[in-house]
C-alpha cells in the first residue's frame, strides 16, 4: 500500500536520514524504535511532507511520487488519505474537542456540519471522550488531549495513521489510556506507523518493528523476532539499555 | 467660575458632543476597520513570505511609520491637488488614517501570528486544510486574542488622532471646539472641556476592551 525508498534528509549539513526505505501493507502496525535523534521523527515528518526530503520516492496506492519535488496538489491528495498524531497533540487551541475533530471535514472536505458532527461525536465516543465534546483543549488532561487528537485522525477515515511518539509528552500514569486506544485501533485492523519509545507497545501490539539508528535502518522484522532474537548486535544493545533503564 | 463661563461650557457641551458622535466616532470606526483589513493582509503576506509583495509591504510600513501623520494628511489633501487630484476632506481623512494605522497594526498582527505555535499550522495541514484555511480557522483567531490589547491601544490612539483632521477642514469635534473658543475667547476652559469629552470616549473604549478580553479568555490558552 505504501512504500518509501531511499529517503535522505540533512539539516545544516548534518545527515539525519541516510537513505531509509520501508514498506507498509494494509493492516500493518509498524513500530519504529531507536534512540532520540536517530531520525525516526524526521522520517515520519518527511513522509507526511511536514519536512521536504532531499531525495527519495514514495509509492502510495499505486502512484509514485518524488519526495523532493512533489507538488502541493499531490501532497494534498496524499494527505487526504493519511492522518498524523503529534507528540504534543497540537489540538487547535481555539476549538472545542468536537470542533477539533470536525474541522478537517467541514473546512477541508466541505462536508455539511450536521454530518461532520455525527462522525465527530462517534470518533470521540470511540476514544472514550463522548462527554467531553464541548471542552476546550486547555480544560483536558494530556491523555485526553491526545485521545482527541486520535479522534481527529480517525474522523477523516484515513488509510494510514502516523503516530509521532504519541505518549512521550505524557505523564507515565496517562500513557495507558492512549496506548489502550491505539491497541483497540490495531485490533480493528487500522494501518498504523508508530514512532515510539514504548517497547511494550512495540512488542505486544505492533506486527512489525523497525529499528533505526543514526539515520539508517539497522534491523526490521516481525516484533517477536526482533525482540526475542535480534540479528544485529546493535539492536540487542539498544533493547538491553532500554529494558535496563525501565527496570531502574 | 463665573456664571457666564458655566453658561458657555454647558451650551458648548452638546455642540462638541454632536460632531463627536457624528464625525469623530464614524471617522475612527471606518478608518480602524479598514486599517484592520490592511493589517491582516499585510501581515499574512509577510508571514507567507510572498515574493515581491513582501518587499512592497515592508516598504509601505517603512514609509508610513517613518513620516508624520500630519504630514501625510497635508500631502494628500493640500499636495495632490497639484497633480489635479482633489479629494474631499472626509474621504481624505479616512484614507490617511486607515493607511497609517494599517501599517502599525500590520506589525502587531504579524507578531501575533508568529506567536502562534508552528504545530497549529502543521496540524491543520495534516487534517487536509490548506494554508489559508488553517490561517482563517485556527491561526488568525488565536493571533487576534494575542493582538487584542495592542490593537485596542491603536484604536484609542486613533480616536484622539482624528483631531488632526481639523487641519484639513473636517468638521470634527476639535475643529468645532476651536471655533467656539475663538468666538467666546475662553480657550482654557473650552479646550479642557473637549479634552474631557475625548477622555469620556476613551474611557468607554477602555471598558469595552476589558469586557472583550474577558470573553476572549474562554479558550484559556
Amino acid at each position: 500500500m505504501l512504500t518509501v525508498t531511499n529517503v535522505k534528509k540533512q539539516f545544516d549539513g548534518t545527515e539525519i536520514l541516510k537513505g531509509v526505505s520501508l514498506s507498509v501493507n494494509k493492516g500493518d502496525v509498524i513500530a519504529i524504535i531507536g534512540q532520540s535523534g536517530g531520525g525516526k521523527t524526521t522520517l515520519l515528518r518527511c513522509m507526511n511532507f511536514l519536512e521536504t526530503a532531499d531525495s527519495g520516492t514514495m509509492e502510495f496506492d499505486g502512484e509514485t511520487f518524488d519526495l523532493a519535488h512533489i507538488s502541493k496538489k499531490e501532497i494534498a491528495r496524499i494527505r487526504a488519505k493519511t492522518a498524523f498524531v503529534f507528540q504534543n497533540y497540537n489540538l487547535f487551541r481555539n476549538k472545542t474537542a468536537l470542533q477539533n475533530v470536525t474541522l478537517g471535514l467541514t473546512a477541508a472536505r466541505r462536508m455539511p456540519k450536521a454530518e461532520a458532527e455525527k462522525i465527530g461525536r462517534a470518533a470521540l465516543e470511540k476514544v472514550g471522550l463522548g462527554d467531553k465534546w464541548a471542552s476546550y483543549p486547555n480544560a483536558l488532561s494530556g491523555g485526553q488531549q491526545q485521545r482527541v487528537a486520535i479522534a481527529r485522525a480517525l474522523a477523516t477515515d484515513p488509510e494510514i495513521i502516523y503516530f509521532d511518539e504519541p505518549t512521550s509528552a505524557l505523564d507515565p500514569e496517562l500513557t495507558g489510556e492512549v496506548l489502550s486506544v491505539m491497541r483497540d485501533l490495531a485490533e480493528e485492523g487500522m494501518t498504523m506507523l508508530v514512532v515510539t519509545h514504548e517497547l511494550g507497545f512495540a512488542r505486544n501490539v505492533s506486527s512489525k518493528v523497525i529499528f533505526i539508528e543514526n539515520g539508517a535502518v539497522v534491523e526490521e522484522g516481525p516484533s517477536a523476532q526482533v525482540f526475542e532474537n535480534p540479528r544485529q548486535e546493535r539492536t540487542s544493545a539498544f533493547l538491553r539499555s532500554i529494558l535496563q533503564h525501565e527496570k531502574e | 467660575m463665573s456664571e457666564r463661563l458655566i453658561g458657555i461650557l454647558l451650551e458648548s457641551f452638546p455642540k462638541m458632543l454632536l460632531p463627536g458622535l457624528t464625525m469623530t466616532i464614524p471617522l475612527t470606526a471606518i478608518s480602524f476597520s479598514l486599517a484592520l483589513v490592511i493589517a491582516v493582509i499585510a501581515a499574512m503576506i509577510q508571514v507567507a513570505k510572498v515574493p515581491v509583495l513582501k518587499q512592497l509591504v515592508r516598504f509601505y510600513i517603512w514609509v508610513i511609520r517613518g513620516t508624520p501623520l500630519l504630514v501625510q494628511l497635508y500631502v494628500i489633501f493640500f499636495g495632490l491637488p497639484n497633480l489635479g487630484i482633489i479629494l474631499e476632506p472626509f474621504p481624505t481623512a479616512v484614507l490617511v488614517f486607515s493607511v497609517n494605522e494599517g501599517a502599525y497594526c500590520a506589525e502587531t498582527v504579524r507578531a501575533a501570528i508568529e506567536s502562534v505555535p508552528q504545530g497549529q499550522m502543521e496540524a491543520g495541514a495534516c487534517v487536509g486544510m490548506s494554508w489559508l484555511q488553517t490561517m482563517w480557522h485556527v491561526v488568525l483567531p488565536q493571533a487576534f486574542r494575542t493582538a487584542f490589547p495592542s490593537l485596542s491601544n491603536s484604536l484609542i490612539s486613533l480616536l484622539k488622532d482624528t483631531s488632526l483632521a481639523a487641519n484639513i477642514t473636517v468638521m470634527e469635534m476639535f475643529m468645532v471646539t476651536q471655533r467656539i473658543a475663538s468666538r467666546y475667547y475662553e480657550h482654557l476652559a473650552l479646550y479642557i472641556e473637549v479634552a474631557l469629552v475625548y477622555l469620556l470616549f476613551c474611557t468607554v473604549l477602555t471598558k469595552l476592551q476589558a469586557v472583550c478580553e474577558k470573553k476572549l479568555a474562554t479558550y484559556g490558552f
